[in-house]
């Protein structure tokens, strides 16, 4: 950092321009050999698109790229990838019906006598893999895997291409603390071997765990650099948003009423057929917050999938304000049930990446008053209705009917959180409801889901972020390979004792059966 | 376990096409050959004419698949085979006395066919860039797009068909070297027009293309995730235009089988629907060339069943009835697999970089 060498990448004054936005305005930054690059901003502050240009997809209005002191000239990511350039999107950019091998050698193919030599790719894959501990198979169907795995190709991808220079836009918002952990590793191997890294993420531990740099982003220009040596996370959340944000969540003693859900004995089965859940029974009360902790892949997804619908259950029962929903659709647990539904996965349960930001406000109420008119649509009413939310949670676009695909992943999540929140409400399912949102934006969501919990709301919480669990419920069940392993009162758990029951350990001062700590108490 | 029961179903697909093979050698070389019914269902004419309605519908499936596969929707796959028929008539009857260099080469006949060929594949490859044009450049809905297709070649071939032109001659015969002395496979399969063997061996190259080569991996991902295609630096669009063109030059080639194979003349409308079918036979077959080729045989075979059921006599119900078979054998086809096949994902969308995910 000292004697300053050459930047291996400079993008110098860089402004880009979409219609209705300026997304980057005279943005310099540079990169320098072996380091880690942080680059930190709130939703829609410009990171994802700076990093696009930077990697030849998107072209900028005005400025330049230089890499290693070189004016370069990028049409396409092509271009990017010849000089040494390897991105990981924040949206997988992976074809789901092909194999991991062929979804890694796409653009860079290796081919023998006219075709695919997909054997020797595939051994090139299992060697990086076991190069950097990511452990994927290169036969395996990119829709057969978890998130967590589908991340791992992601990187396997770049560094197939052998890239120099390492845009990691938000990698970690899909992965657990222990994937977390495996990734920085690779990250410190990578930044030993001299490559350097670009690392976009709204989780500030993260950034003063690994980066050696920090820049910061607001409203499209640069707002500063900080040290990760000397800041505190208070200090960079406000450099980003432009005030203070209280990083813990202020609620009061919870009040549970009513039992709103109850769930007995539920058993279901994953996509390959195997065994998800067994035996699950547990309840979630109005006016409580239940927080669903575990490693990820140990039913979680699934449970979520049989209680909103999404998932035929095999055994078991789940009653909901007093009527039957066992494996009843979507639909009727939506209206009839006034549950909600905040899904892991924003673009493939969350939105219709293709529909505009006011028609994917009222995917869940579109057939009810005022929206519907008969058999017509009221569009006044739904861009009104749009503009409303768009306001109240602060959601970056343009305005209502902007195509909702064109939003910061950020942007995409707050509107999806604030099409579930709007509606009357007894039950709130939230999976991961703050993937990908910026700590301004937590807080508020935090405080909108403590708001619904005071309001009477019953709130099923799923995230694997133990920090975020920790922080909003009032009482934490563990899961462990499909079973609840534990039901711990708020107060007393602690991140140890957490974090030993999600590792399938029992902890003895534990009362074995679920229902034996009752809530409230 | 699973490998098990997926070679058990194998050897009962080999098991059955052998005992089909057999019950088709028997039937025309032995006295069953008077029992109508097995006639009707295995006879030498029967099996010829599926060969020849079979030729056109897999082509045109190959022209969807080639669209579609990466990302155009492709209904107007009729209005490619009507250009392309007309486009071979004109080049043929233009060229019908030839005194061209190439007609010392093969003789004028042949020169003059291939001349045809050679025209309807351009005429078809004008009208894939047309349709990709359309819906790539100007953004059209591709259904309009194809709409546009069908119904500018049915007007224009009409317009400026001369209806006193006669194209002299057609492609003949050719056979096999030891293939075809196969007893009776060998006259069905191995004694056939060009057309007819560049179309079979067209559904294993593209077969092997599509799954096993560079071009078919960029072409699917061009369909499925355009974006991910995009970011490790594929041209989609240009992916896109260079195959609606070459679909546009196989749906051609079905157009120009029709008049200088099959039928030795150019009809008002001649493709009578077959496009249509040909998109059936490749949703049928689940965007597969092998498989475009099974589900475009099996509707072949009914048409042929509905001209031997009409020629025999056989059945006592109105004509008209027997008359259908062949399109209600293609919508139970059809309505029968939703939900069993899958069409690439991205098919339809309009593919822009900066226009967000
Ligand atoms: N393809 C696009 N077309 C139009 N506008 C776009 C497009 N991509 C981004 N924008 C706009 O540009 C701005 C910056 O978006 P960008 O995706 O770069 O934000 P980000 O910093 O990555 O945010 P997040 O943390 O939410 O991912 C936003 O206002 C967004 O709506
Ligand atoms: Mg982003």
């Amino acid at each position: 950092m000292s004697d300053q060498p050459v930047p291996v990448l400079e993008a110098r004054n860089i402004t880009k321009q979409f219609p209705g936005v300026i997304a980057n305005q005279n943005i310099n930054l540079k990169l320098y050999p072996g380091e880690i690059l942080a680059l930190l901003g709130e939703n829609g502050a410009g990171k994802s698109t700076l990093m696009n240009i930077i990697y030849g997809l998107y072209h900028p209005t005005e400025g330049e790229i230089l890499v290693n002191g070189q004016v370069v000239r990028m049409n396409t990511p092509r271009d990017a990838i010849a000089l040494g350039i390897g991105m990981v999107h924040q949206h997988f950019q992976l074809v789901p019906v092909m194999t991991v091998a062929e979804n890694i050698m796409l653009g860079s193919e290796t081919v023998r006598n006219g075709l695919l030599d997909v054997r020797k790719v595939a051994e090139q894959v299992t060697e990086l893999s076991q190069r950097y501990q990511l452990d994927v198979d290169p036969y395996a169907i990119i829709e057969d895997l978890p998130v967590g795995m589908r991340q791992r190709v992601e990187i396997i991808k770049t560094l197939y291409r052998n890239a120099n220079i390492l845009i990691l836009d938000e990698p970690t918002a899909v992965l657990t603390p222990q994937e977390i952990e495996g990734l920085f590793q690779v990250m410190e191997l990578l930044r030993g071997q001299g490559k350097s890294i670009i690392f976009i993420t709204h989780k500030l531990k993260e950034v003063l765990r690994i980066a050696d740099r920090i820049n910061v982003l607001r409203g499209g220009r640069v707002a500063g650099e900080a040290n990760p040596k000397t800041s505190t996370q208070a200090q960079l959340a406000s450099m980003m948003v432009g005030r203070e944000v209280i990083l813990t969540v202020e609620k009061e003693e919870a009040r549970p009423a009513e039992r709103v859900l109850e769930v007995k004995g539920l058993s279901a089965r994953n996509d390959l057929g195997g065994p998800a859940l067994h035996d699950v029974s547990f309840e979630v009360c109005a006016g409580e917050i239940v927080g669903v902790a575990g490693v990820q892949g140990n039913g979680q997804t699934e449970l979520v999938e049989v209680l909103t619908g999404l998932r035929k259950a095999d055994h078991g029962q789940i009653t909901l304000n007093g009527s039957d929903m066992t494996n009843a659709g979507p639909r009727r647990i939506t209206q009839e049930g006034l549950s909600c539904h905040i899904p892991e996965d924003r673009h493939a349960h969350g939105m219709v990446v293709s529909y505009s930001v006011a028609d994917n406000l009222v995917l869940n109420t579109y057939n009810q008053k005022p929206f519907a008119r008969g058999i017509n649509i009221n569009q006044p009413a739904i861009i009104e209705h749009a503009k409303e939310l768009i306001k109240r949670f602060d959601v970056r676009t343009p305005g209502p009917n902007t195509h909702a695909g064109s939003l910061s992943g950020g942007n995409q999540q707050k509107m999806v959180v604030a099409r579930e929140l709007s509606r009357p409400l007894k039950l709130l399912i939230a999976a991961q409801p703050t993937r990908g949102i910026d700590v301004g934006s937590i807080e508020f969501i935090h405080n909108q889901i403590v708001r619904k919990r005071d309001d009477g709301v019953a709130v099923l919480l799923v995230s694997s972020e133990l920090d975020e669990i920790m922080a909003l419920s009032d009482r934490i069940v563990v899961m462990y390979k499909g079973e609840i392993i534990g039901t711990v009162p708020a107060a007393e758990a602690t991140r140890e004792s957490i974090g030993l029951l999600m590792a399938g350990v029992h902890a003895d001062a534990q009362p074995p059966a679920p229902d034996a700590s009752a809530p409230g108490s | 376990m699973n490998a098990r029961s997926i070679n058990l179903k194998g050897l009962a697909k080999l098991a059955l096409l052998l005992l089909v093979l057999t019950l088709i050698i028997l039937v025309n070389s032995t006295e069953l050959r008077q029992v109508t019914w097995l006639r009707i269902l295995f006879g030498v004419s029967a099996l010829n004419f599926t060969v020849r309605a079979t030729v056109p519908l897999v082509l045109g499936a190959l022209s969807g698949i080639l669209c579609e596969r990466t990302g155009i929707i492709n209904i107007g796959i009729e209005g490619m085979m009507l250009a392309g028929a007309f486009a071979a008539f004109t080049a043929k009857v233009a060229t019908n006395s030839w005194p061209l260099l190439a007609s010392l080469l093969f003789g004028v006949l042949l020169a003059s066919l291939l001349f045809g060929v050679a025209v309807a594949l351009l005429v078809g490859a004008l009208m894939g860039l047309l349709h990709g044009l359309m819906s790539i450049r100007y953004r059209m809905d591709q259904i309009i797009s194809g709409t546009v297709l069908i119904i500018l070649a049915a007007g224009i071939t009409a317009y400026l068909f001369d209806r006193n032109a006669i194209a002299e001659g057609k492609f003949s015969q050719i056979s096999i070297p030891l293939l075809s002395d196969i007893p009776v496979i060998g006259d069905i399969l191995f004694t056939n027009a060009p057309i007819t063997f560049a179309a079979l061996i067209l559904v294993f190259v593209l077969q092997v293309a599509l799954f096993r080569s560079r071009w078919g991996l960029r072409t699917r991902a061009c369909g499925e995730h355009p974006r991910a295609a995009d970011t490790v630096g594929i041209k989609v669009n240009r992916y896109r235009y260079v195959n609606t063109m070459l679909g546009g030059m196989v749906a051609a080639l079905a157009g120009a089988y029709l008049v200088l194979e099959a039928v030795g003349q150019f009809q008002e409308g001649m493709t009578a629907g077959r496009g249509f079918i040909s998109l059936a036979a490749m949703i049928f077959g689940n965007w597969n060339p092998v498989g475009a080729l099974g589900a475009a045989a099996l509707f072949g075979y009914t048409q042929a069943l509905q001209n031997e059921l009409l020629l025999a006599g056989f059945v006592n119900i109105p004509r008209q009835f027997v008359a259908m078979l062949p399109y209600v054998v293609t919508i139970i086809a059809v309505a029968g697999l939703v939900g069993k096949v899958r069409a690439p994902a991205a098919e339809g969308k309009v593919y822009q970089t900066e226009g967000g995910e």
